[in-house]
């Protein structure tokens, strides 16, 4: 799984390096470095409007990069869109498939755009998406247009798979779906996925490797399985109730009332536990919190905007 | 073979398919020489990513838990039994030790508790026969 096709071995999938991009006096996506190695899934985490799907754009050619660059199998995506887009498949966030054409003219018309088109393949996610061929596309359900999208995608068996909020808005069957087509990708073809979402269970269950976007800024970056070891919640119980938090060095979020604080800190844990103890503290419970939680210290606290 | 998984449980995901798998070897709910499921399969099944899969399986075949038969697929060690044991008894202190806790925080005393689980494995087998 993890053992590249020889054509990819030489460069990574994707590789941004100092992207920044601007609309207006806002920058979307802030000085952003990633390198995304073939083979893996890669979750992209962080609120709406956080510069997910600007980045996503990027790596799909659909902006140019006015500052830093991307390559994606070592290729430009503006300079080179044919050898870029025709080894890629894309889920875009709102889907945008043509309402008034039939679920097998669209079949028909997107398999024109890319010679190693599988229509067997095709063929067979759409009997197993249940999707009838004759139906018009205005006419399919949320769930039905998402898995649609999902079959384009997929069906020019693409080496590289960016799907932006594949799940957001789904019930759980059409979601789970979604997930086994993502699973069934890189385990049976060593291909590499990238997708974006906000639920952050379900990226803890198929990530490899996780990036979290605020405010158009890479916060946190790395294996999900180091990212949730270096990160710890510890909830820490006084003697004497507090009417504030208390101040700790190395917390990354407290949350709490009276006697019993929690903490999230990363890797900071002895400094923490000596800052809690010179407070009259004893730290009383001590566990690896999940993504969800690591998101929201990260980036709950520190803004104006909204916890998700 | 029935694993379940909570990715929110804060034990790794991989961890979680390994304990599960030698409580279900240690239990016996897994015979020696039984096949395991190919990784691809499991990942599907329990959706979650296969390297994890990959991963879980390679531990438990350094762990002596599972060999890998060239080309053919994954199996449960023949030797399972010793290491079973041990298993079943590292298995047995966590919950032990839970238990232990949850009646300390309940002001239950030991006894009590040693009580309560002779009463409850009389009922249990009464009750299956």
């Amino acid at each position: 799984m993890k053992t590249p096709s020889a054509s990819e071995s030489s460069h990574p999938a994707i590789a941004i390096h100092s992207l920044t991009r601007r609309f207006g006096a806002r920058p979307a996506v802030d000085d952003v470095s990633l390198t995304v190695q073939p083979g893996i899934v890669f979750g992209l985490v962080g609120e709406n409007g956080a510069g997910k799907t600007t980045l996503i754009k990027h790596i799909l050619g659909l902006f140019k990069a006015e500052v830093g660059s991307v390559r994606v199998f070592g290729l430009d995506p503006v300079k080179d869109p044919v050898g870029v887009l025709g080894r890629t498949g894309y889920l875009s966030e709102n889907r945008d498939l043509p309402e008034w054409m039939r679920v097998e003219e669209l079949l028909r018309y997107t398999q024109a755009f890319y010679p190693k088109w599988d229509c067997q393949f095709a063929e067979r996610l759409r009997a197993q998406f249940n999707l009838d061929s004759a139906a018009r596309i205005r006419n399919l359900s949320r769930g039905e247009s998402a898995k649609l999208g999902l079959l384009l995608a997929l069906a020019h068996r693409p080496e590289l798979l960016l799907l932006d909020e594949p799940s957001s808005g789904l019930d759980p069957v059409v979601r789970r779906d979604i997930l086994e087509a993502i699973i069934r990708t890189v385990a049976e073809e060593g291909r590499t996925v990238l997708f974006s979402s906000h639920l952050l269970e379900e990226v803890e269950r198929i990530s490899d490797q996780v990036a979290m976007m605020h405010q158009g800024k890479v916060v946190l970056c790395g294996p999900l399985d180091d990212i949730k070891q270096n990160h710890r919640r510890l909830t820490l119980h006084f003697e004497t109730p507090l009417l504030q938090a208390p101040a700790l060095r190395g917390a990354l979020s407290i949350a709490g009332a009276g006697r019993e604080w929690t903490v999230i800190c990363d890797g900071a844990r002895s400094e923490l536990t000596a800052a809690a103890l010179s407070l009259g503290a004893r730290i009383v419970a001590e566990h690896t919190p999940s993504l969800d939680e690591i998101f929201v210290a990260r980036v709950g606290k520190k803004t104006s905007t909204p916890a998700l | 073979m029935q694993i379940h998984i909570s990715p929110n449980d804060g034990v790794p995901i991989y961890l979680q398919i390994v304990n599960q798998v030698k409580y279900l070897v240690g239990s016996g709910r897994l015979a020696p020489g039984e096949e395991v499921p190919p990784i691809r399969v499991l990942a599907e099944q329990l959706l979650v990513n296969p390297n994890t899969v990959a991963r879980a399986y390679l531990e438990l075949e350094k762990g002596g838990v599972v060999v890998k038969r060239h080309g053919s697929g994954t199996y449960v060690s023949d030797s399972g039994s010793p290491l079973a044991r041990k298993e079943r008894m590292k298995i047995l202190t966590q919950r032990a030790d839970a238990l232990i806790t949850e009646a300390h925080h309940l002001d239950v005393e030991l006894q009590e508790v040693i009580q309560l689980l002779k009463q409850r494995h009389e009922l249990i087998n009464t009750s299956e026969k």
